[in-house]
This record gives C-alpha cells, structure tokens and sequence, in this order.
C-alpha cells in the first residue's frame, strides 16, 4: 500500500473505465523484472531467459483462462486491448452477405468495424435499441433475426451508464439459434464475474488495462473450448516462433492469430493483475461491493446537494456514473477538477455516440466518474464538495 | 537424465502448458532448444528421463495437449 499512496499522492483518479490507475504494486514489479530480468523473446530461442519469458506468457494464458471459465489456455489470443480483439473477430467471422445484430449501448471499437463493412456492401447490420436504458430482450432478438444472420455481437456493460446486458438469456438464445456470440467485456472484465461455458458465448474481447488492473496495450480475445476455430480467418499473418519451415500461417490456436513478438511486459503485469483480483478475499464480490459502495454514496448525495445534478447510471451500478449538471458544460466541469482540484474524469460521448443518442444526451455528451476498488469515500466526498464550488460559480 | 526422449511440439506455447502439467504430476522434465536435426522450428522442447516419458505422454493425452512426436535421444 506505501508503493500505492506514493503514486497517487494527493491527486484523485476516477477516470478508471479508460484506464484503471493506479496500478497494484506487483503489476508494476512484474514489468520491472520482466524489463530487468528477463527480457528476451518468448517462443523463438531456446535459451534460458528465452525460457522464462515463455513463461510469463503462459502463466498469464493459464490465470486469464481459469479467471474466464475457459479449459484450455490455448484459447487465450493475446491483442493489444479490446479494440483490436475486437477487429479481429468481427472481420475475421463476418463474410459476405452476413447480417449482424447488434445494441444501441455500443463503443465505437463495434459499431466502426460493423459500419465500415456495411459501408463496403459486405455486411447488414441490426441495431436494437433495448429499453429506456437500452438493454436489450431475446423478444428484440426474435424480430430482428433473418436467414442470414450470423452473429450477435454486443457490449457487456456499457462505458457511458454501466447497465449490464442480460448476457445468459442472450447467450441461451444465440446457441438455441445456431449463432455466435461475441461479448465485449472491455468495461465488466475484473468486475462481473463471466463464464464462457455456462454463458453459451463464444468469444469474449477484454481489455487488460481497465478492471484487470493490467498495463495499457494489453487485452486479448477468448475462445470458448467449443467453438470451431476454422470459422475465423486471422487478420494478420507472420513469425509466430512455431512451424518455422512453412510459409503459410499455422492453423492452430493461438499462434494463428498471434503473428509478431507479444507484449510480454504488458502481458506479465497483466497476469498478476488477474491474481490481484483472485486475490481478494471475496474476489468479484469484493470488486463489486466496494464500486456499488462508492456509486451509491456519490449519486445520493450529489442528488441532494448540487443544484441541477442529472446522473444517468443506476445507484446500484458497478462504479460507472454518467452524469450532467444543468447550465454546466461538461468540459468545463471537467477542466476544472482536474486544474483546481486535481480530480481526473472524463468528458464528452466516450467513444459512445449511439449510447449518448439512446440516454438523450448527443452530442454535448456527459461527465464520467469510474470507480475503482483504490478509490475512497473520502475521495467521493472531496470531489463532491469540489462539484458543488463549481456549480455555484466559486 | 542421461537417457532421456524429447516431447517436440508444433508451438512453443504447447512445450509451456506440457511443463505445466508435467511439473504438477512431479514428472522431471527439462526445457531446451530444439535439436536441429529433428525439427526446423523455433524454441523449445520438453526433455523427460526414458524412464518417464510414457508417464508423460499419458498425462500430456489426459490433458489434450497436442504435441508433434516424441523422440528418443541417443
């Protein structure tokens, strides 16, 4: 905890849906002596420090597989973050004339891909505008289903508000109609707890440096043990360190979709970012306990005590609070609790339009406060009294 | 082990999981470059005592881990 308070120092950091900070002590030492110790390439030699760095790599395999449910640590495809997983699958399943379902609640990193092959007259696509807070029913689902649909392919838990899509009735559907189901848990990874088998999904697309706690360029795709990878084209080829002797990519997992050197620093922070969270004493629980706590406390009282305040996340959520304050730009909110109160939060559409089109708030867009389990009440309430200098103009 | 057989894998990544298992059911086993006169890939392969290896290879098949061929060292 000394190595904690050191990083933070006085500044309050609730901008933890684009990147959790601070980090635990062992990411960070994990780094370090992967940078100072190790440092040689996984997979190609085969000297000892060649050895070692295969295995970071695949203790973060085996701890992200056991953490999502997943029997082989095969299926654990390291990517750069949730983005570039996602591309990966969406442009390596989707083929012409596939049509696509997808939510109102969407991050850009689905709904570009999803649009740019629709622009090239590859793909149809289907956006379902869910309820008032736009999640999304298997009634919605029936309607919007046709021949040609492939996959569903939707978000988690949304970076704008935090309402969670009922990810097993959705899975339960998908596997009923013969679809895939691809889940972006870039926001609910680290907090809600997922499970590839018993959740019917196929893959999921995470991102290692949000609620994992891991560094930034790191993420991965998972493959459910199930699901035929023949079905995925990879959407780049090159060295993987494995069938050196062919020029033609190997078809196996995960070296096919895994050409050019990982990012084993990332990736050795990353697996004990994992072991953090398996760490705690009631894992998950703990996670989601402590970010309803915080969330709770910051909608009620903000409720009560800012003239004009408007959340648009639930007071249950996981530590994802969307909201306005009448009369009040949202970036100048922002910009003045970060340059007069050192508190870090986000503005705007956060990657997000269709979501701040779905909540009403395209395009001023809102405030975000992301919670994450090294924040404190005591800092909610310096960032509440901070809120309320600002609103009545001090 | 002076008498030992090499595990060759078609990846690396599999030679990582074997040791894995391996180390966990107390079979001795040690990582080392691929000989080049078995096989033209890259890094490494799993070294395990002839006395031991069909042990081994029974633990590697419970598991599903795929591997190339198992060759005996002379």
């Amino acid at each position: 905890m000394t190595k904690i308070s050191r990083l933070k120092n006085n500044t309050i950091y609730f901008d933890n849906s684009a990147t959790s900070f601070p980090k635990p002590p062992a990411v960070v030492d994990a780094v370090v002596d992967y940078m100072t110790l190790v440092g040689a390439n996984p997979g190609r030699s085969g000297h000892r420090m060649a050895c070692e760095a295969g295995k970071i790599v695949f203790q973060a395999r085996k701890n992200i597989a056991e953490f999502f449910g997943v029997k082989s640590p095969m299926n654990v495809i390291f990517s750069s973050n949730a983005t570039d997983s996602l591309n990966l699958a969406i442009k390596g399943i989707l083929c012409q004339d596939d049509h696509v379902i997808t939510s109102s609640m969407e991050h850009n990193s689905i709904i570009r891909p999803l649009k740019m092959l629709e622009d090239r007259g590859i793909i149809s696509i289907t956006v379902l505008p869910g309820d008032d807070s736009g999640i999304i029913s298997t009634g919605e689902l029936d309607s919007a289903k046709k021949n040609n649909t492939k996959a569903v392919i939707i978000n988690h838990m949304s970076n704008v508000t935090g309402i969670v899509q009922p990810v097993a009735e959705i899975g339960k559907w998908c596997k009923k109609n013969n679809m895939i189901f691809i889940l972006d848990c870039a926001q609910s990874a680290g907090i809600i707890p997922i499970d590839l088998k018993s959740d019917s999904i196929d893959m999921i697309a995470f991102a290692g440096h949000k609620g994992l706690y891991g560094p930034t360029g790191t993420g991965g795709l998972i493959i459910s043990d199930s699901f035929d990878v023949r079905k995925m084209n990879p959407l780049k080829e090159g060295g993987t360190g494995s069938m050196s002797d062919k020029t033609v990519q190997p078809n196996f997992l995960p070296d096919m979709y895994e050409s050019g050197t990982l990012n084993v620093a990332g990736i050795a922070g990353l697996s004990k970012g994992v072991e953090f969270l398996n760490n705690m004493p009631e894992k998950l629980k703990s996670v989601q306990l402590h970010k309803v706590t915080l969330q709770k406390y910051f909608i009620e009282k903000a409720s009560k005590r800012i003239d004009g305040f408007k959340s648009y996340s639930a007071s249950s959520g996981f530590g994802v609070v969307s909201f306005t304050i009448g009369g009040l730009s949202v970036s100048e909110i922002t910009q003045r609790l970060s340059d007069d109160f050192d508190i870090m939060s986000r503005q705007g559409l956060h990657c997000s339009p269709l979501a701040h089109q779905r909540i009403g708030t395209f395009p001023e867009g809102t405030v975000r406060f992301s919670f994450s389990v090294f924040n404190t009440i005591y800092e909610v309430e310096t960032a509440l009294e901070a809120l309320k200098i600002i609103r009545d103009g001090k | 082990m002076r008498e030992s057989s090499v595990i060759l894998f078609h990846s690396s990544n599999y030679a990582m999981w074997a040791v894995d298992v391996l180390n966990k059911n107390n079979i001795e086993n040690k990582l080392i470059p691929v000989p080049r006169d078995l096989s033209s890939d890259c890094g490494y392969c799993v070294m395990v005592g002839y006395d031991l290896i069909a042990q081994a290879e029974e633990f590697l098949k419970r598991e599903n881990i795929e591997f190339d061929r198992i060759v005996d060292l002379k």
